[in-house]
């Protein structure tokens, strides 16, 4: 269910120990700071912030919000080491945008981000849906919710799909009761964690606006534009070089291809369709090669992706509802 | 009986140390989930030596990261139970240990009675010997009021 787990749960006497968190950021350093780069240098946020920025593609309003947020946490941490700031800032989060666009990847990085300033203690993302806070009967909401607010405290609770949350047309829903306790933990326990919503913007906004403590206890809204094409075709790109694959001759223009005739059919995910497309080649590859049995293969050849391998995608032959080609 | 002159009930571990602030708590609890512990919550109002398995607060909690959690429950649990002993029970889960690597007291009635010496004559001259809480001499839940 949380995303935060990893690993086994049990542990064989006499192996070595799971590893162990990051070190803290230095409290002393980073109480004695006097400017900023002093407190980046002490904490190692600023190091956070350029990954994200040479990381991410695309994306640039996210990036500039990400890097005001994290500037204004900087100041307030000068501001308290000179006895200035009243209190802890509200830093719960809402990041709105149509799917693939990289709400989970964003979050996971704020954490880390506000795990090395020293607004949350552990810096841990704990993913979750609907599904994992809204119990099936009466009294079983509250302790599914404060179980999962536990794990997550310390860290980052990432609750995908927000809206869903309220369900105003039955309102027998058990979806308000957690929305309260929600509320609540968002109020008084803000030095032990940190709540980010993700979801479509439009059903966000109605969400809001049924729910107007939710909004005003959310100091950052965060829109995540959808990527241009040129940004896609640089994602495939990527996760191509990750995976170690490259487009081969003229493939590269094929995916371009690809990407123009995919954008213009429904239910387009960003980056997860650019994704599911390059795995998809990927299969076609394999099956090509696999269809050569005598030939020995050479590295090249296994990690090339021809123009074919996409070209015989559905979308070039009318659209993903179309039949697949057999 | 002044083998405890203070009268407070020790069992578990620093039960001899005063009463741990919640800073200081959190800090053991910090440390088993360290060591991989589930923490849980558990209270009673019949503390006999004998008497280990005293109630659940809640599941025990698996998959913490922060000790706060702990503290959210154990907060609740002081405030519905004010008047019992509470305590937190680190289980560990490795194999070949799975039981309580660590245990101690959190909360304490406002009165604490103690214990007194039970005798009881057997065959011959031979004595038996127990322990009884003066607070269990009233019923259930009314044990540690006023």
């Amino acid at each position: 269910m949380s995303a935060a787990v990893a690993g086994p749960l049990y542990s064989i006497p006499g192996a070595p120990l799971a590893e162990p968190d990051p070190p803290a950021p230095a409290e002393a350093a980073v109480s004695q700071a006097r400017t900023v780069n002093e407190v980046l240098a002490s904490t190692q946020a600023g190091a956070v912030i350029d990954e994200l920025d040479r990381d991410l593609v695309g994306l640039a309003p996210v990036k500039a919000r990400i890097r005001d947020i994290a500037a204004l946490l900087v100041i307030d941490k000068l501001r308290m080491n000179l006895g200035l700031a009243a209190q802890a800032p509200s830093l719960h989060m809402s990041f709105t945008g149509n799917p693939g666009t990289g709400k989970t990847t964003v979050a996971l990085r704020m954490a880390t981000i506000l795990q090395r300033l020293g607004y949350v203690r552990k810096g841990h993302l704990v993913a979750v849906t609907r599904d994992d806070l809204v119990g099936q009967y009466i009294g079983h909401t509250a302790p599914k919710t404060r179980e999962v607010l536990k794990k997550a405290m310390g860290g980052v609770l990432f609750i995908d799909e927000a809206y869903y949350l309220y369900r105003p047309e039955n309102e027998r829903d058990y979806g308000q009761e957690a929305i309260e306790i929600l509320l609540q933990v968002m109020e008084n326990q803000r030095d032990d964690l940190v709540v980010i919503l993700a979801g479509y913007k439009d059903r966000m906004d109605t969400f809001f606006r049924s729910n107007p403590g939710m909004r005003s206890r959310i100091a950052h809204h965060v829109d995540f534009p959808d990527y241009a094409r040129g940004d896609l075709l640089q994602i495939a790109e990527k996760m191509l070089a990750q995976q170690h694959y490259r487009f081969g001759e003229g493939a590269r223009a094929a995916f371009e291809e690809y990407l123009e005739r995919r954008l213009r059919q429904p239910q387009f995910a960003n980056a997860r369709s650019v994704r599911n497309a390059l795995d998809r080649a990927r299969l076609r590859q394999a099956s090509r090669l696999f269809a050569q049995r005598e030939r020995a293969l050479s590295a090249e050849e296994l990690s090339t992706i021809a123009a074919a391998d996409i070209r015989a995608s559905r979308v070039f032959q009318g659209g993903i509802d179309a039949p697949q080609p057999g | 009986m002044m083998t405890n002159p203070t009268g407070r009930l020790t069992q578990g571990q620093f039960s001899f140390l005063p009463d741990l602030t919640d800073a200081e708590i959190a800090l053991q609890v910090e440390y088993g989930l360290q060591k991989g512990y589930a923490w849980s919550v558990e209270y009673t109002d019949d503390p006999h030596p004998r008497n280990t398995y005293w109630e659940m607060h809640g599941m025990p909690m698996f998959d913490l990261k922060d000790a706060a959690g702990v503290l959210v429950e154990l907060r609740e649990c002081r405030k519905t139970f004010a008047d019992c002993y509470i305590r937190l029970v680190a289980f560990d889960s490795t194999r070949g240990v799975e039981s309580v690597a660590m245990s101690f007291i959190v909360h304490r009635p406002a009165r604490e009675p103690g214990f007194s010496l039970v005798r009881q004559e057997s065959s011959g001259r031979t004595m038996r010997y127990t322990v009884h809480s003066y607070a269990v001499d009233r019923p259930e839940a009314e044990r540690y009021g006023k």
